[in-house]
């Protein structure tokens, strides 16, 4: 019963339908489910799903911002009912585009399977100053610190980013993982990041592994 | 139309390598199979290569230089290297581009000024980039405006509304083309111009999408294109957007094209 239910909302999400994974989701909390539990085995694998199927280039920016957008409707239902989203969140994330850096596709599909994957994501947006990045560490004290750059002339901007969170002595109180079109695991390594992912799933797959 | 060839550009694996390889030939025939292939102009770009990247450029141009009659298009926001490429140029090329980023314009604006060169002004600002209509046209006008009055002739100034993939927002494509007709109606001698693969970006059967959407903005008066003018069908499918747009008197282009064989593609 609670599966049948559960499964719908999944498949609501896949399809992109928005309204019909709210009424899905309003539902399933006046049968009684947990939020948790429609949380963890609804939305959480719908999403887990679009993201492999993204990775493999099955579907397309569209259908991912698509069942994002259902994903949110649900989430939105859900959100008053979780308790303390701190405590049911699995790690929290600062992320964002770089200094010089306009570009924020990649690094928003990053912020929706972020949260789809349970994570609380502070999403500093694009061009972030290194300064703004060590601000947003001292307020929000994440687990983990996420950076991008698209452009080979901003890529320095990410290790002048660690080096000013060295400077403040903040860098030992986060992971570090960084991504975009001209860096790579030896780039990671160079510059003391903890970590690069090649794709929005491995990327979560990385957070994950990090902070556990 | 004016049709600029994008091929040369250092951010195609083919080219960075022949580059860094400094492979005349391969250069040179790239350059000669877009000229013949319709291009006005060829773009020269030699980007990733930081701090090279003046030498390189102006290598590309003698290089394209030697082998066709036909100026560039020199494709960097480094006054440096746009310095070191004119001073090897034959004829007036293009340059590629300027916006009103703050630091990108200062740095231009001097190069530019007073000369009869030809400029792309890109809709990008400071504040990021720009997502409607009026967003792109308080841009425009700032651009124009600002390289009119550093004698610039409005006729030279080349307009880019900057394309936004349609994958992300719906809009974007209207909010292009609306640009473009705003931009050609309020600036009179003003061109536009525009890549076109940023449209389909995170979308499949991208080539059909750009064809597409480059014939919707010429309906609207974009007269400028950087495309692989190689690409047979887009070429084909811009000569009878013209036509069309009511650009073609008695349909000349359109028949020479015809006469040219380039519609023999179709079989």
């Amino acid at each position: 019963m609670i599966t049948s239910e559960l499964e719908l909302i999944t498949k609501a999400l896949l399809k992109g339908q928005a309204n019909r994974v709210k009424t899905l989701t309003t539902l399933a909390i006046e049968n009684g489910i947990d939020p948790r539990v429609i949380f963890e085995r609804a939305l959480l694998p719908g999403m887990q799903f679009i993201g492999r199927q993204f990775r493999d280039n099955i579907i397309y920016i569209s259908d991912v911002l698509i069942a994002s957008r259902a994903m949110h409707a649900g989430l939105h239902v859900l959100k008053p009912l979780l308790s303390n989203p701190r405590q049911s969140s699995v790690g929290r994330v600062v992320i964002g585009t770089v200094a010089g850096d306009l570009h924020d596709i990649g690094k928003n599909l990053i912020v929706m399977m972020f949260r789809g994957a349970g994570f609380e994501v502070i999403d500093l947006g694009i061009d972030v100053q290194p300064e703004d990045f060590a601000e947003a560490i001292i307020e929000y004290k994440p687990d983990l610190l996420a950076m991008s750059a698209m452009l080979t002339t901003t890529l320095g901007m990410i290790s002048e980013t660690i080096r000013e969170l060295e400077r403040r002595k903040l860098r030992h109180g986060v992971k570090i993982i960084i991504g975009g079109n001209p860096t790579s695991q030896v780039f990671a390594q160079s510059i003391n990041a903890d970590g690069y992912a090649v794709d929005v799933f491995q990327a979560v797959d990385l957070a994950l592994k990090l902070i556990n | 139309m004016l049709i600029v060839g994008e091929l040369i550009n250092a951010s195609r694996k083919a080219i960075g390598e022949a580059i860094k390889a400094q492979d005349v030939e391969y250069i040179q025939k790239v350059a000669k199979d877009e000229f013949e292939a319709g291009a006005n102009y060829i773009d020269v770009n030699a980007g990733i290569f930081v701090g090279k990247e003046p030498e390189y450029l102006q290598w590309l141009v003698k290089l394209v230089q030697e082998v066709v009659d036909c100026p560039c298009c020199l494709d960097s926001p480094d006054p440096k290297a746009i310095e070191a490429a004119l001073s090897v140029h034959k004829g007036t090329p293009m340059i590629n581009s300027i916006s009103l980023e703050k630091e990108r314009y200062d740095a231009l604006l001097p190069v530019i000024a007073g000369t009869d060169l030809k400029v792309v002004a890109l809709c990008m600002s400071d504040d990021g980039m720009p997502e409607t209509m009026d967003a792109r046209l308080k841009i425009a006008e700032k651009l124009i405006g600002g390289l009119v009055k550093n004698n610039v002739p409005i006729e030279n100034i080349y307009v880019d509304p900057l394309v936004q993939p349609l994958s992300v927002n719906s809009s974007f494509a209207v909010e292009f083309i609306n640009s473009v007709e705003a931009i050609m109606t309020q600036f009179k001698g003003v061109h536009t111009m525009c890549g076109l693969s940023n449209i389909s970006y995170g979308l499949p059967v991208r080539k059909f999408m750009n064809q597409a959407f480059a014939i919707m903005a010429i309906a609207k008066g974009l007269d400028g294109l950087i495309i692989n003018p190689l690409d047979k069908m887009m070429m084909a499918s811009l000569v009878t957007a013209e036509a069309l747009a009511g650009r073609d008197n008695f349909c000349v282009n359109y028949l020479k094209a015809f006469r040219n064989k380039q519609f023999d593609f179709l079989g």
